[in-house]
């Protein structure tokens, strides 16, 4: 077994071993070693993509071109709550950009974005396979059904610390 | 739809892979799911469980010798790994691309071995029809497509959901009938089915039996079965251009046609809904989508013009407004809305003056006001603030 070459604490490097290790160090099993691993981290960066790929014994681009490919990965750290817009055709065809507009605004940040004090970050998804409830968004997997623009202000203060 | 069945049936579907195995000789499947989908997963992981504790799964099933068993692979948010080579190397760890065929995955699949690929529903029909019989099935639904169809049902309809009905029905059936008719009272436009590879049937389809071929020949598919219902407030162009958007998000890059070409005609719609667009920029959109539906190399890309040409055959006029008269009838392109203050019911009460983030308004007390068309921003504050219903929306 490779040391860590990168700038890691030796918990968090212990941690992507043994999540390795419970798939056997098999390459083939990247996507689901990848999902374990940012379940657990919240994000997959740099050092943490350097380590996966030492355990595995694979170049450190493939695990990046997985990384990079997949858009339920990230290598950005999400809000505390993670804010996901549906733009699937039902939804879109029932005013999901209205929806979405209202969160931009209310939340004074872009798609893709985090808000300056980490809480909340927005991002669009394509059906949730909800659409009968278009339209539709999700915090931290919670789903919010049929909504109207007005709805946004209400839902966010349930958030409120 | 998909998700539904894995949620609430996922024995059939066990049931069905163990089947197939048993029939091709194959002791190993895989379930590629979703890792959007936490609740299917977690009902499949209990269903794998309780299957094996009954010996329905694993070695020796039912005494027969006959050994199978079932693993999940997680997706990781990929539209094109819904091409079968592309699930394939999703399934493998790698980028989910798609690859040329041959050779079939019938012939090198899953690390290289003969693979079968079949979708959920598919494996969903099968443990039905061994126990009432092929002839059953095959006297539901028309000549082609045997057997009934799950769609979504969703969009400007009062039922939405999930509906399961026998191939031939009319389109009239399922969006009167059963989807109980438009929301609102409003005036029918199309149907998309498909997804962002199919296409929009309109008024002229209502009473075609849908199956396969006949959805095919009006310029859309099955598909995921998808059914989008749209009314007269949905603009065509935008529709087309919303499709496009999702194409080039999801293009996997791989091959120009699909990565360059679907940009292109994104923005040539761009350039049609700003109210840019000239009538070559509509005939460079047909010619541009045959060349892509010719040459790109998988499913994603080949049927990604789709939603372009079928909105150009049906809606051709609404293409025209758009490039020759600048005016989306459905009101939906920003770009060209117009707003515009009806004289003779303006008060001059000053109200939508005040309250227009830009300033666009002008007109002093108790005279009717005018909006400066350069510095709207079409964002709709006036409209609501006027008392009077003087402002009209073009
Ligand atoms: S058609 Fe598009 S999605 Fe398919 S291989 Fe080419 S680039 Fe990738
Ligand atoms: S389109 Fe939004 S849930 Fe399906």
């Amino acid at each position: 077994m490779v040391g860590p070459k990168v700038k890691i604490s030796e918990s968090n490097f212990l941690k992507i071993k043994e999540i390795c290790e419970s798939f056997d160090n098999n390459p083939g099993e990247l996507i689901n070693v990848l999902h374990k691993t940012q379940e657990h981290f919240g994000f997959l960066p740099e050092e943490v993509q350097q380590v996966v790929a030492d355990c595995l014994g694979i170049p450190v681009g493939r695990v990046y071109g997985v990384v990079s490919f997949y858009s339920f990965f990230t290598m950005k750290p999400k809000g505390k709550y993670a804010i996901s817009v549906c733009l699937g055709t039902a939804c879109y065809v029932k005013g999901a950009e209205k929806i979405l507009d209202a969160l931009k605004s209310e939340l004074k940040i872009s798609e893709g974005g985090v808000t300056d004090d980490g809480k909340f970050s927005l991002d669009v998804l394509r059906c949730v396979g909800a659409c009968g409830l278009a339209p539709v968004m999700t915090i931290n997997g919670k789903t919010y059904g049929r909504l109207v623009p007005e709805h946004v202000k209400e839902i966010l203060a349930e958030y409120a610390e | 739809m998909d998700r539904s069945l894995l949620e609430g049936d996922p024995h059939s579907i066990l049931e069905a892979m163990a089947i197939c195995g048993y029939c091709i000789g194959a002791d190993k499947g895989l379930i590629y799911i979703r890792a959007e989908y936490p609740l299917a997963i977690h009902r499949l992981q209990v269903a794998i469980q309780q299957a094996e504790e009954y010996g329905l799964l694993g070695k020796d099933i039912l005494g027969t010798g006959f050994n199978f068993e079932i693993e999940l692979r997680y997706g990781a948010g990929a539209f094109v790994c819904g091409e079968e080579t592309a699930l394939i190397h999703s399934m493998e760890g790698k980028r989910g691309e798609p690859t040329f065929k041959p050779p079939f995955p019938a012939q090198s699949g899953y690390l290289g071995k003969p693979t079968n690929v079949n979708n959920v529903e598919t494996y969903a029909n099968i443990p039905v029809i061994i126990n009432k019989g092929a002839d059953w099935f095959a006297s539901i639904g028309t000549e082609k497509s045997k057997g009934t169809k799950v769609f979504a049902l969703a969009g400007k309809i009062n039922n939405v959901g999930l509906i399961e009905v026998p191939m031939g029905i009319t389109l009239r059936e399922i969006i009167y009938e059963i989807g109980g008719g438009i929301k609102g009272g409003k005036k029918f436009k199309a149907v998309q089915t498909g997804g962002p590879s199919g296409g929009c049937l309109t008024e002229k389809h209502l009473d075609t039996p849908i199956d396969y071929d006949s959805l095919v020949a009006a310029g859309s598919m099955m598909g995921s079965g998808g059914m989008i219902v749209m009314d007269e407030d949905d603009c065509m162009v935008a529709i087309a251009k919303f499709y496009l958007g999702f194409t080039v998000d999801e293009s996997c890059g791989k091959c120009t046609p699909c990565r360059v070409g679907n940009r292109r005609l994104l923005e040539i719609l761009t350039k049609i809904t700003d109210g840019k667009g000239t009538m070559e920029d509509l005939e460079e959109l047909k010619n541009l989508s045959a060349v892509i539906k010719d040459t790109a190399l998988c499913g994603l890309g080949q049927t990604s013009p789709n939603p372009v040409l079928s909105t150009i055959n049906n809606f051709w006029d609404e293409y025209v407004e758009h490039v020759t008269e600048k005016k989306c009838r459905a009101g939906q392109c920003k770009a060209l809305k117009k707003y515009m203050i009806d004289p003779a019911k303006c008060k001059g009460c000053t109200a939508c003056a005040r309250a227009c983030p830009v300033s666009a308004i002008s007109g002093t007390l108790k005279n009717p006001h005018v909006i400066n068309q350069l510095d709207c921003i079409k964002c709709g504050t006036c409209v609501e603030k006027c008392k009077f219903g003087a402002i009209t929306v073009r």
